[in-house]
C-alpha cells in the first residue's frame, strides 16, 4: 500500500485512474478534499488532503480573552456548538476553582442532549441521502427544527449558540424553556419510530452498511476513533460515563455498543443515542433547580499559570481541550483536540478495497464535519 | 359503443381530404410532417408536465409543498425552468471530443422520440402499428445507452465515464429482464403487433388472465424497466451523491435540458408500454358479468384510460425513486444475473406450458 502511494504521488509513474472527490462535491460535506486511486469501481487508496477552511482558530485564541475563545469555539464543530462551548467553560472554571450553581450544570446537560440528538438527526438525513435515499433529507430536517425553535427562543440563534460563559450562562432561559422540551420529547418519541421504518430495515439499506467498512477495537483504538464512530467497534469510550462532567453523574443511560464495527453497526450506535438522549432530557427537564445562571466571576478572567486540560464528548466523540497559561487574560497556547480529525485519518484503512459507493456510504457513517478538522 | 371514440375516423377524414387535392407521394409527406409536429409537441408538454408532477409527487413524499409561486399551483415553473436552460450559457469544454460531446443528446433524444411512435394511445391513435411492434420499441428504446456512453466518453471527465460504463452495464443487462418480462404476454396473445395484444385483452387484462406467472413479469417488467431508464433506486449512471452528475456532469443550457427531458419522456414511455401489454392499453376496466358497470367504463373515453394507466405506474415509478435508498453497482448487476433472469426464463416456460394446454383463460 504505502510503496503504491509512493510511487503514485511522489515519483509520479502512475498509471492508475485517479479521482479527486471533493473539495465541492455533494458527499463530502463540505470542503474536503479525498484523493482516491480506483481500479474500475474498486477503491485502492484513499489520500484525505484537509485545509480548505483552516482558519487558525488556535492562534487566534491566543490573543483574545477566555470569554471571547468561546465564540470561536462555536466555528469548529458547528453540529454540536454547545458542547464546544462548555469544553472551554469547563476548563477555565476548573482552572480557577470555582463551583457553578446546580442549575447551570442541569441546563449544560440540557443543552448538550438537546444539541447531540440535533447533531445525530442531521446526520441521519445527510446519511441517508449519501446512499440514495433523498426523503430521509426532509424526514430530519422537520424534527430537528422543533429543537433549533428552542434555542432561538433562549437564546436568539439557531446553530452557533455562545450560550455559555466561563461560570455559567450568559442569561437564564426563557420561562418556555422547559414546556417547549417536554412537548419535543413527546412529539419526537412518535417520529422516531418513522426513522426505523423509511431506512433501517429497508433490505437496499441493509445490503449497502451491513459489512461495509469494518473497523476493529483495536484499529478505532489505534486512530484514537471516538465517539458514536468508535463505540459501533465495542470501544467503550462515552465520557459521559467514564468522566461525568456537569449533571452526567446524575442521569441513568447506558453507553450504546455495538461490536460489529461496520457501516450497520455505527448507524445503530447513533440511533440508539437518540433514544438515550430523550431518556436523559425526560430525567433531567422537570429538576431543574432553581438559582442563579452563573457563578460570581470577576470582570476580568485570569488564569493562574500553568497546564489546564477538560475533555468533553461531543456529538462526534471527544473534544479536549488544552490550555497553557502564563497567567495573564489571554492564553499563551491553546490546543483542541477535536473528534473529526482523528476520525478522519481511519478512512484509508477501513475503505480501502470496497467500491466508490461505500466509500461514500463509510464517510458517511463517520459523520465528519468539516471546518472541526481544519479549525 | 367503442367506435364513438375511434380515432380512425377522425384521421381517416384528413387523409381523405388531403388525397382529394394532392397526388399520393404530397399525401404521405404532409401526413409525415403533420405527425412529426404533433409528436414534438406533445414530447415537449409531456416533458414539461412530467417534471412538474415529479416535483409534486416528491414534494408530497417529503412532507412539502412543492412549487407554487409560478402560476397557478405553480403550473408554470417548469416552464420558467425551461426558459432559464434555453438562455444559458453553452459551457464549452477543453480537450473534449466536439463532435461527439454535441451529438449525444440528440441520439438520447431520438431514440426516446422514435420509441414513443410504436405507442397506442387510443383506437386508431397511433403513428405506426407495426406487426413486430414489441420488438422495435424493446430496439430503439435501447439505442438511448448509445448517446450516454458518448456523452461520457466525450465530456473528458472522470466522474462521467464511471457514470457512462455504469450505465452500459446496467442497460445491456436490464434490456434481458425487459425483453424477456415481454415475451411472456407475446406468447399468452400470440402477437407481437402492439394493437393485436391490446384486443386480445378485450375480455380481460393480462394481468389478471395470466394467472400468477404473468403478474411476475409485470413485476420484473417495471424493476427492470426502471433500472433501464436509470430511475431511482437504480440511478447509478448520475449517482448524485458519487458521481455529482454522472454521465452528463459536463453538459449545461438546452444540451443538458435534452438528458432530462428524454430521462423523463423514457419513463413514459416505458410506464405506457406497461399499460399497454399488462393492463390493456386503452380498453377500459371490466368486470366479469356486472353489466352495468362495465357500460358505464365504456362510456369513458379509450385515450383518458390510456393515460391513468399509465400515469398510475408512473407514479409507482417515481414512488420507488423517493423511498428507496441506491444499489451499488454489483448489487444491481446480482440483482439481474442471479434472480431476475433465471426467474423470468423459467417463467417464460411455465408460460408457455400453461398457453399450450390452454389454461389461461
Amino acid at each position: 500500500m504505502t510503496e503504491e502511494i509512493i510511487k503514485d504521488v511522489i515519483i509520479g509513474e502512475s498509471e492508475d485512474y485517479i479521482v479527486n472527490i471533493g473539495p465541492q462535491h455533494p458527499s463530502t460535506h463540505g470542503v474536503l478534499r479525498f484523493e482516491v486511486c480506483l481500479q474500475g469501481e474498486t477503491v485502492k487508496y484513499i489520500i484525505p488532503h484537509i485545509g480548505y477552511i483552516h482558519r487558525g482558530i488556535e492562534k487566534m485564541c491566543e490573543s483574545l480573552t477566555y470569554p471571547q475563545i468561546i465564540h470561536l469555539t462555536d466555528r469548529m464543530d458547528y453540529l454540536s456548538a454547545h458542547m464546544n462551548n462548555e469544553a472551554v467553560c469547563l476548563c477555565v472554571e476548573n482552572a480557577l476553582q470555582v463551583e457553578v450553581p446546580e442549575r447551570v450544570k442541569y441546563i449544560r446537560t440540557i443543552l448538550d442532549e438537546l444539541n447531540r440528538l440535533a447533531s445525530h438527526q442531521l446526520w441521519w438525513a445527510a446519511f441517508g441521502m449519501d446512499l440514495g435515499a433523498l426523503t430521509t433529507f426532509f424526514y430530519g430536517l422537520r424534527d430537528r427544527e422543533m429543537i433549533l425553535d428552542i434555542f432561538e427562543e433562549s437564546f436568539g440563534s439557531r446553530l452557533l449558540h455562545s450560550f455559555n460563559t466561563p461560570g455559567g450562562l450568559m442569561h437564564d432561559v426563557h420561562p418556555n424553556f422547559q414546556k417547549k422540551i417536554k412537548e419535543f420529547i413527546k412529539y419526537f418519541r412518535k417520529k422516531l419510530p418513522e426513522y426505523d421504518q423509511l431506512l433501517t430495515g429497508n433490505v437496499i439499506f441493509k445490503q449497502r452498511a451491513v459489512g461495509i467498512g469494518p473497523m476493529s477495537k483495536e484499529t478505532a483504538i489505534a486512530y484514537g476513533v471516538t465517539g458514536p464512530s468508535g463505540r459501533g467497534s465495542g470501544w467503550a469510550c462515552d465520557l459521559r460515563k467514564h468522566a461525568p462532567y456537569s449533571a452526567y453523574d446524575k442521569v441513568q443511560f447506558t453507553e450504546c455498543l455495538e461490536t460489529e464495527g461496520d457501516t450497520y453497526a455505527r448507524y445503530k450506535v447513533r440511533m440508539r443515542e437518540m433514544w438515550e438522549s430523550l431518556s436523559i432530557l425526560e430525567q433531567l427537564v422537570d429538576n431543574i433547580p432553581e438559582g442563579d445562571y452563573t457563578a460570581k466571576m470577576k470582570p476580568i478572567i485570569k488564569l493562574p499559570a500553568g497546564e489546564f486540560f477538560q475533555r468533553v464528548e461531543t456529538a462526534r466523540g471527544e473534544l479536549a481541550v488544552y490550555i497553557v497559561s502564563d497567567g495573564n487574560k489571554t492564553p499563551y497556547r491553546i490546543r483542541f483536540r477535536t473528534p473529526n480529525f482523528s476520525n478522519l485519518f481511519v478512512i484509508n484503512t477501513i475503505a480501502s478495497n470496497f467500491k466508490i459507493a461505500d466509500l461514500v456510504a463509510i464517510s458517511g457513517s463517520l459523520d465528519l464535519v468539516i471546518p472541526d478538522i481544519d479549525r | 359503443m367503442q367506435n364513438l371514440y375511434d380515432f380512425s375516423i377522425l384521421t381517416g377524414a384528413i387523409h381523405e381530404s388531403l388525397s382529394r387535392s394532392m397526388s399520393p407521394g404530397w399525401v404521405t409527406f404532409t401526413e409525415l410532417v403533420i405527425i412529426g409536429l404533433v409528436f414534438l409537441l406533445f414530447f415537449a408538454l409531456l416533458g414539461l408536465f412530467l417534471v412538474y408532477l415529479e416535483r409534486k409527487v416528491c414534494a408530497i413524499i417529503q412532507n412539502r409543498v412543492g412549487p407554487n409561486r409560478v402560476g397557478k399551483w405553480g403550473l408554470l415553473q417548469t416552464i420558467a425552468d425551461l426558459i432559464k436552460l434555453l438562455i444559458k450559457e453553452l459551457i464549452p469544454i477543453r480537450k473534449s471530443d466536439k463532435f461527439l460531446f454535441n451529438l449525444a443528446p440528440f441520439i438520447v433524444i431520438i431514440a426516446s422520440l422514435m420509441a414513443m411512435a410504436a405507442l397506442p394511445f387510443a383506437k386508431g391513435l397511433h403513428a405506426i402499428d407495426f406487426n413486430i411492434g414489441v420488438f422495435y420499441v424493446m430496439a430503439v428504446s435501447s439505442l438511448g445507452v448509445v448517446g450516454i456512453l458518448l456523452a461520457g466518453w466525450s465530456s473528458n471527465s472522470k466522474y462521467s465515464l464511471i457514470g457512462a460504463m455504469r450505465s452500459g452495464a446496467q442497460i445491456v443487462s436490464y434490456e434481458l429482464s425487459v425483453g424477456l418480462s415481454l415475451l411472456a404476454i407475446v406468447v399468452f396473445s400470440g402477437s407481437m403487433q402492439l394493437s393485436a395484444i391490446i384486443e386480445s385483452q378485450a375480455n380481460g387484462w393480462w394481468i389478471f388472465k395470466g394467472h400468477i406467472p404473468a403478474f411476475i413479469s409485470f413485476v420484473i417488467f417495471l424493476i427492470a424497466s426502471t433500472a433501464e431508464i436509470n430511475r431511482g433506486p437504480f440511478d447509478l449512471a448520475e449517482a448524485e451523491s458519487e458521481l455529482t452528475a454522472g454521465f452528463h456532469t459536463e453538459y449545461s443550457g438546452i444540451k443538458f435540458a435534452f438528458f432530462f427531458l428524454a430521462e423523463y419522456i423514457n419513463m413514459f414511455i416505458v410506464a405506457g408500454i406497461a399499460a399497454t401489454v399488462f393492463l390493456g392499453g386503452w380498453m377500459p376496466l371490466h368486470i366479469g358479468s356486472w353489466e352495468g358497470f362495465n357500460h358505464i367504463m365504456d362510456f369513458v373515453p379509450p385515450i383518458v384510460w390510456f393515460f391513468l394507466k399509465t400515469f398510475f405506474i408512473i407514479y409507482v415509478i417515481m414512488w420507488f425513486k423517493w423511498t428507496f435508498p441506491r444499489l451499488r453497482i454489483d448489487q444491481l448487476l446480482t440483482l439481474e444475473w442471479k434472480y431476475l433472469l433465471p426467474v423470468s426464463l423459467v417463467n417464460i416456460v411455465v408460460i408457455a406450458f400453461l398457453v399450450l394446454m390452454g389454461w389461461h383463460f
